[in-house]
């Protein structure tokens, strides 16, 4: 294949000189900000750095401590309940839509817009708007109680229990139109052959669909899998504008941790540790799978 | 081996469909029970997906007074457009009483050039990962994709201190710096799966015929990549837009973007919240992303199509 | 490829414009954006201007929370404002340490600050190594309870004279539909009323010895006990309070949809705003009126070095402007805090303003939590009293979590 073809010369360095060249950028992006930055944040998290990084080395004081933090173990427990739940409805919701799209509707561009149009909006949007719609002064409360069933409750951002889920409701709303997009590409890319077939041998569609067509949609699926997976573990924003981490402590997620640590508690220190945990837990989970996925030799 | 279907398909379609879908080419009658379930589902998502819209519409038209009163789903009795020009012009935060105006140029002024430079940047390491990858690029490729998945938060730290050292620190420069950065990982591998996807015999015979890389980058892969440009476009300037973290970290305030105005006034409480306002705000920050979506939207799919399918 | 010159370009246009402007122009950033903070903004920036230099005002919403980490990475970054507000305390202690904010001493000495700040101890938060490096601008104390009149008319009963009565007085507020006791969902309010509440319960000396000498022995013990049984009736009072900001909660009780709130002195200036009077639409109860002592917390400004001679002058008018008498008495009627300065004549302060008056003449004061702890001690305890307040954690978990915070602190 194309890489390949030219890797049998001689003269390793100036070999492919332009395309190195060109990928100075991503190089330097790749080493000095990413490999760089991970490494100053580790190395700085094993010291008591207040609002300044400085080398007074402490151990491991900062991560005992952040393993001790009530809010911290609040937050890791947020984020796996919002990541698994992200992760399946956006894959589920993204998936079923884009099938419903492909069905040769009428509208199509209508329906494909209003599915998309909140990825357009940013997460402080986002955030806004479904606190306005998810107040139970305003909102879908006082509305269904106002209707007549006033012991109606449906107060997601001020009950400590299900607040998470208040945010997932938004998260969805913002994220899945991408998703369905990603899927409604990978179905217009399979062939109509395909479908001939299995009804010519009397499948049925739903089985078509789940032992047939999503594997062969496996690209598509892992672009989504990294555009989703990223977002989940980075959510901050659409938490900090729906609801500052509260009521009290029970939406707190790690990445406000980090910041909160890092700047308004100007303990630099602690907000490292609690980076290099999240560095460490992503590293294990994503390394091993992206190097297998995109540094084999395999092209697809 | 669905690269050349995919491929044949597009060329046949050319225009708005890939590939024909599932269900032949047989118009079904309109009232059949699977329409039905199949426009129910559709309606009853785009319901969900149209409420925060519809809400914020109407709040935006209502005067205080009739929100107090009234449930946020009732059209506005009387319809203002105080709300709007508030918000455009005259919403205060601290002394700077002149809402969003202050804030759209330089969304615009930061926008436009950092598409450019993190698309330009990304299309040609895609490039060069699909058809001229050398020795440890994946390695580099890898991390790049491991960097997707760190929060921004984390790297602020870092980069201010990078930043600091190129002196760059403050301007508008180093603001696109950071956006061509954080662009990086997905709109890279975007454009290594989509020039990866175009047919190889192309690259091959360009080379035989002597040409470098450059010249192959714009003669031959640029002139074939319309639909992945618009969907990096479409990507970075919404991401780019709405960005609120890294526009007021690393510029400062005659460079604030316009989501910096937004939070501001969403967040500057005088008296009571003026919910009418904030949501005129609201729209009127995410217009500019909202209307490149409504014009693009049909390319979008397209260009994922091309991109994202292919692995 | 173009993209080089375009940068080029766009690194000009981006230094020439900052280098062309008037040189006495002055950016201060500051988190004061609700209504009455604005306006007492605006006396600052008017004086300063009428001293021939120009305010540009630079103020992050969202409190101080969201407005720090901006300026603290301005100031690194090395490309720093010319002024910027921190809380008067040890929030910039480090940017001093590292030579990044710019020495006083010169204006101070000149201006005999020594003498005119009142009490001592503002001076003494900006002094480190015998250098003056902020200029407070005002006191606030943290030690009010803002009661609605008309709320406690509508329930049917007298407006209290101190906490416990008020806690007696919770089930008619409840009865006639209001929330008792608004408390904000931002994590500071909580831990703020926590603050208060142990002065006026335990009283000073508790509290000088929890958060000025961090004494684990004393956090753990009974009086603290008390503080904490205290706040338990505080959390029940405040349940549906569903508010994030402090002036929301200030706006319940102007509008009589809660009965009180525990806030600082800050909070007057929206009934200010409002159009409210003291001792007919609203009262105030200074050290919950139990304890009448208040906090001398407060805000400062601080000035980081510049290189630019023309500001680093404006700077020195900016500071001294600060202190001047006119701006601060025009300054603090507005805020609702109290002036540094002995000196100046409030003649025109409202009874709660007065009241507070009175009681810092007698000296009845305290230190705020802000000058005692460090940044990350408090916002540990930010972080327990939010959840706190939220959940429906015993007291004695409280304080067992409360007391390895003290232990710990710094």
């Amino acid at each position: 294949m194309t890489g390949q073809a030219y890797a049998g010369r001689p003269n390793q360095l100036l070999r492919n000189l332009h395309s190195k060249i060109a990928s100075i950028p991503m190089i330097l992006t790749a080493v000095v900000i990413f490999l760089g930055g991970t490494l100053w944040t580790v190395f700085y998290s094993f010291t008591n750095s207040k609002l300044l990084p400085r080398l007074s080395f402490v151990g491991l004081d900062q991560y005992e401590r952040l393993w001790a933090a009530p809010r911290w173990l609040v937050s890791i427990e947020n984020l796996a309940i919002y990541g698994f739940f992200s992760l399946i409805f956006s894959l589920v919701i993204g998936f079923v839509l884009a099938a419903l799209m492909d069905q040769k509707i009428r509208f199509e561009n209508a329906f494909r817009t209003i599915f998309l149009y909140p990825f357009a909006l940013s997460f402080i949007v986002t955030g806004l708007v479904w606190q306005w719609v998810l107040n139970p002064e305003f909102g879908v409360q006082s509305v269904v109680r106002s209707l007549g069933w006033t012991s109606f409750t449906f107060d997601p951002l001020y009950n400590q229990s299900i607040v998470i889920y208040g945010i997932l409701i938004a998260a969805l709303w913002q994220g899945t139109g991408l998703v369905m997009c990603l899927m409604l590409a990978g179905l217009r890319g399979i062939d109509e052959d395909i479908w001939k077939a299995s009804r010519v041998d009397g499948i049925p569609m739903w089985k078509t669909y789940l032992f047939i067509i999503i594997p062969m949609m496996r690209a598509v699926f892992i672009t989504t899998l990294v555009i989703i997976a990223s977002g989940i573990v980075r959510v901050y924003d659409l938490v900090v504008a729906q609801t500052s981490g509260g009521p009290g402590i029970a939406s707190e997620v790690p990445a406000k941790y980090v910041y909160d640590y890092m700047f308004q508690a100007q303990n630099l220190g602690q907000g490292f540790a609690a980076s290099t945990m999240m560095l460490i837990t992503v590293a294990i989970i994503i390394v091993p799978w992206a190097y297998l996925e995109f540094g084999g030799r395999k092209r697809g | 081996m669905d690269d050349t279907v995919s491929l044949k398909a597009r060329a046949a379609h050319g225009a708005s469909r890939l590939a024909p879908g599932p269900q032949g080419k047989k118009p079904r009658p309109m009232f059949s029970p699977r329409n039905i379930m199949i426009y129910g589902a559709l309606i009853f998502a785009a319901a969900y997906y149209l409420l925060p819209l519809y809400v914020m519409m109407v709040t935006s038209l209502k005067g205080m007074p009739e929100i107090r009163l009234g449930n946020i789903f009732s059209p506005p009795l009387e319809i203002t457009f105080e709300p709007w020009v508030k918000a455009w012009s005259s919403a205060c935060t601290g002394l700077n009483c002149d809402g969003l105006s202050r804030g759209f140029w330089n969304s615009v002024r930061i926008t436009i050039p950092s598409t450019i430079v993190s698309i330009a940047i990304a299309s040609v390491n895609g490039y060069a990962l699909a058809n001229w990858r050398f020795k440890g690029a994946d390695l580099f490729f890898t991390i790049l994709i491991v960097g997707a998945f760190i929060p921004y938060q984390v790297m602020i730290y870092p980069i201010v201190i990078v930043l600091r050292e190129m002196g760059l620190y403050g301007s508008l420069t180093g603001l696109i710096i950071v956006h061509t950065i954080f662009g990086m990982p997905i709109l890279t591998l975007l454009f290594r799966n989509y020039f990866s996807s175009l047919p190889e015999e192309l690259f091959k015979a360009a080379r035989i015929d002597g040409a470098g890389f450059w010249t192959i980058y714009f003669k031959i892969m640029l002139p074939m990549s319309l639909p992945i440009f618009v969907v990096a476009m479409i990507l970075q300037i919404t991401g780019i837009w709405n960005d609120f973290l890294f526009g007021v970290v690393f510029t400062r305030p005659e460079y604030y973007p316009m989501t910096v105005q937004l939070n501001n006034i969403v967040n500057s409480v005088q008296g009571v919240k003026e919910y009418n306002v904030n949501m005129a705000a609201t729209i009127l920050t995410g217009a500019v992303p909202l209307i490149v979506y409504f014009v693009s939207g049909r390319l979008f799919v397209r260009g994922i199509a091309a991109g994202a399918v292919k692995g | 490829m173009k993209l080089r010159l375009l940068a080029a370009a766009l690194a000009a246009t981006v230094v020439l414009p900052f280098g062309a402007a008037s040189a006495a122009d002055l950016e201060v950033t500051h988190w004061w954006t609700s209504g009455g903070e604005a306006a007492a903004v605006a006396e600052l920036a008017k004086a300063f201007d009428a001293t021939g230099n120009k305010w540009i005002d630079g103020a992050i919403a969202g409190s101080g929370g969201t407005a720090r980490p901006i300026m603290i990475s301005r100031i690194t970054g090395g490309d720093p404002m010319g002024a910027t507000q921190f809380n008067h305390g040890r929030q910039a202690e480090e940017l001093v340490e590292a030579g990044l904010m710019r020495d006083l001493t010169d204006v101070a000495t000149r201006e005999n600050w020594k003498e005119i700040v009142k009490p001592s101890s503002l001076l003494d938060s900006c002094t480190i190594e015998g250098k003056i490096y902020c200029a407070p601008v005002n006191i606030h104390s943290w030690q009010w309870l803002w009661l609605s009149n008309a709320a406690f008319k509508q329930a049917g009963v007298e407006v209290p004279k101190n906490w416990d009565e008020f806690v007696a007085a919770a089930p008619a507020l409840e009865k006639a539909g209001i929330i008792p006791l608004a408390v904000g969902g931002q994590p500071w309010q909580s831990a703020g009323a926590f603050d208060v509440l142990m002065v006026a319960i335990a009283g000073k000396d508790v509290f000088n010895k929890v958060f000025g000498e961090k004494d684990a022995e004393v956090a753990a013990g009974p009086d603290i006990a008390k503080v904490f049984k205290a706040a338990d009736d505080a959390r029940k009072m405040s349940k549906g309070s569903n508010v994030q900001d402090w002036n929301q909660a200030t706006n319940l009780v102007i509008t009589g949809k809660a009965g009180g709130q525990i806030m600082g002195d800050w909070a007057q200036g929206e009934f200010q705003v409002a159009g409210q009077k003291a001792g007919t639409d609203y009262t105030c109860l200074p050290g919950l009126g139990v304890n009448e002592i208040i906090s001398t917390g407060g805000d400062a400004f601080y000035f980081p070095l510049l290189k630019d001679e023309e500001k680093s002058k404006a700077q020195e008018v900016l500071a001294s402007t600060l202190l001047d008498p006119k701006t601060q008495v025009a300054f603090n009627l507005k805020k609702g805090s109290l002036p540094v300065r002995g000196d100046v004549d409030l003649a025109t302060a409202n009874d709660c303003m007065k009241k507070g008056l009175e009681i810092l003449a007698k000296g009845n004061v305290i230190q705020g939590t802000d000058q005692l702890l460090s940044a990350d001690s408090q916002k540990q305890k930010e972080d327990l009293f939010s959840e706190f307040f939220a959940s429906t954690m015993t007291p004695e978990d409280a304080q067992k979590r409360f007391t390895d915070i003290i232990a710990s602190a710094d």
